[in-house]
């Protein structure tokens, strides 16, 4: 599956990545080479075999809804690249 | 003695305290002293916590004087960078995340700073985790101690070198493809993934969810088991910790291995493995039937499958992971975005490199609406049979055997062109987090005077299995104790 340049840019644009016109033919040839691949998957039939998203030692937990962990915003919100007041800080989004 | 504490083991560093004949500060600046002459040239370690380690060590033998030291107690140590150490920069050796300071510390870190371990340093890994070479670092590649011309390894590979240095004892490190098995490997030092859900991945930054798992390399099987011992149990803050008992994995390393049935998959020993690979990990099999292991060929029919299978499902989960990098909350932001787009699209242009990138795409590509059954579903149900054939194997026998890579550590820049050649390290690795199980690469050998790691994968929970089968192994061998002329 050989993607294009425009396919490129537009699974950039999902991802909220961006590509610059220079480095996005080569990243076509790279992802399309990966994509090769991973073509290998389609050589088994897997009609009715239970797709595996995780091990299967792996079950939900549920626990009491109270409250547990206590309130750290002032430490946690310290990395932030912009915060004022409690609030992350981000260009104009509403006019 | 003061100036070779380094090259220690943990257990003969414990010996050296319990004895009176080394304190943890002693053990500690020798680590340090190392680690300054060393790290020019190897590039191991991205951040030395002298203040906080001396502060740590004198601490410890304190608590040594007082009477209560526990087994882990003044013993230096490194963490791979991906694990948050409050106060101090965790960086996953990315740009995006080079100025992150920690609010917190992961389980990981609690639990080794309360069992009194001294964290000398943070260790440098691939951007995220994600490489098989440790060339994938904002901060610079990490040379192999045998010959620094070559990879370590990867993710893991500061750990790793750092580890076959004798920089430190042991460090942390982590694994989703085989990020610890590989560049233990490539670098003749002893590392083990442990089974899914058995270290708490809170605080360890995430590649890919339902595959990541903190470990431990170190250059012996009994200091894994010490170290290990530490870093498992349950985790209230991780949903997907394991509430499986924890048994002492020191306890039973000298159990027999006389009548194990040792497994080895043929698909494992076909075209693609370096001739003297498979003579070295030939050797040490023959060994472990001069312990009294019964050795038998299985079939693991699937096997072709898990590298393409690992490649649609990691870059799926780490896109998802990732999209929390868009520089609002922490981590990397561009100057002067214009707008919320432009803010995100540039902050992670600039934050992340080539291979996360490459990974990011991969895997929004193969999630997005019209591809998700093609690939992500398609590659889930082949993760079910490969899990399925596992489960086959233990039905007939006990672990299973086989090389860890393809492969010896090759020259830096010789993979780093073609990224399917690269992932094809990983070719002997994936199907243990595919399919969540614990595995462990020993040393065995040399092949072009680089060395050669041996695996053997357990059945799920079996750790103390498979330390086992290493460290009798590593009682009738010594490759796990040669170390570098180089350095």
């Amino acid at each position: 599956m050989a993607l294009t340049p425009d396919e490129v840019r537009s699974i950039a644009h999902l991802a909220r990545l961006g590509v610059d016109d220079d480095t996005v033919t080569e990243m076509a040839a790279e992802l399309s080479s990966v994509l090769a691949l991973v073509e290998q998957l389609n050589s088994v039939d897997t009609t009715g075999v239970e797709p595996m998203a995780h091990p299967d030692s792996v079950q939900l937990r549920l626990r009491a809804d109270i409250v547990s962990e206590e309130n750290r915003r002032e430490a946690l919100q310290r990395p932030a690249p912009s915060s004022q007041d409690g609030f992350f800080l981000v260009p104009r989004v509403v006019e | 003695m003061s100036s070779e504490l380094h090259q220690l083991t943990l257990a003969g560093m414990q010996q050296a305290m319990q004895s009176g004949d080394a304190s943890s500060r002693e053990l500690t600046m020798s680590c340090l002293q190392r680690i300054n002459a060393l790290n020019p040239t190897l590039n191991a370690m991205l951040l030395v916590d002298e203040d906080g380690a001396l502060a740590s060590a004198d601490a410890a033998d304190a608590v040594r004087a007082a009477g209560d030291a526990g087994a882990l107690t003044g013993l230096p140590m490194a963490h791979k960078d991906i694990f948050c150490t409050e106060g101090l920069p965790t960086t996953c050796a990315s740009r995006m995340l080079e100025n992150f300071v920690a609010p917190y510390d992961a389980t990981v870190t609690t639990r080794l700073k309360e069992a009194g371990m001294v964290m000398v340093a943070k260790a440098n890994m691939d951007e995220f985790a994600m490489g098989s070479s440790n060339e994938n670092s904002y901060f610079g590649a990490v040379g192999n101690p045998w010959n620094a011309d070559y990879v370590p390894g990867g993710s893991s590979g500061g750990s790793a070198a750092a580890v076959a240095a004798r920089m430190v004892p042991a460090a942390t490190a982590t694994d989703t493809g085989g990020s610890i098995r590989q560049p233990a490997a490539f670098c003749g030092i002893t590392g083990i993934k442990p089974t899914y859900g058995r270290v708490s991945r809170y605080g360890m930054i995430a590649f890919a969810s339902s595959l990541d798992q903190g470990g431990v390399v170190a250059t012996t099987a009994e200091d894994c088991a010490l170290m290990l011992g530490a870093m498992c149990g349950f985790d209230e803050r991780d949903s997907t910790s394991s509430d499986r008992a924890v048994p002492d994995f020191s306890d039973s390393l000298n159990q027999s291995i006389k009548g194990l049935r040792i497994g080895l998959p043929e698909e494992y020993f076909g075209d693609g493995l370096d001739a003297q690979v498979a003579d070295a990990v030939q050797a040490g099999i023959k060994e472990l039937e001069a312990l009294g292991a019964s050795v038998t060929s299985i079939k693991l029919p699937n096997q072709h499958l898990c590298i393409p299978a690992y490649y649609v499902i990691a870059p799926a989960e780490a896109s998802s992971n990732l999209s929390r990098f868009d520089g609002v909350r922490f981590g990397h932001r561009c100057e002067n975005p214009v707008d919320l787009e432009d803010l995100y699209k540039r902050s992670r242009q600039e934050g992340f490199g080539a291979e996360v990138v490459r990974r990011i795409l991969i895997g929004t590509y193969t999630l997005s609406a019209g591809y998700y059954d093609a690939y992500y579903k398609k590659a889930q149900q082949i993760r079910r049979l490969i899990s399925n054939d596992f489960d086959t194997a233990f039905e007939s026998v006990d672990v299973i055997l086989g090389p860890t890579t393809p492969s010896p550590a090759f020259k830096r820049g010789e993979k780093s062109d073609d990224p399917v050649a690269m992932y094809l390290n990983d070719l002997y690795t994936v199907s243990a987090n595919l399919s969540g199980l614990p595995g462990l690469s020993m040393p065995c050998g040399f092949a072009n005077d680089m060395p050669v790691g041996m695996q053997v994968v357990g059945q799920a929970f079996d750790e103390a299995r498979i330390l086992a089968v290493a460290h009798q192994f590593q009682q009738a061998t010594d490759w796990h104790s040669k170390m570098p002329a180089a350095v």
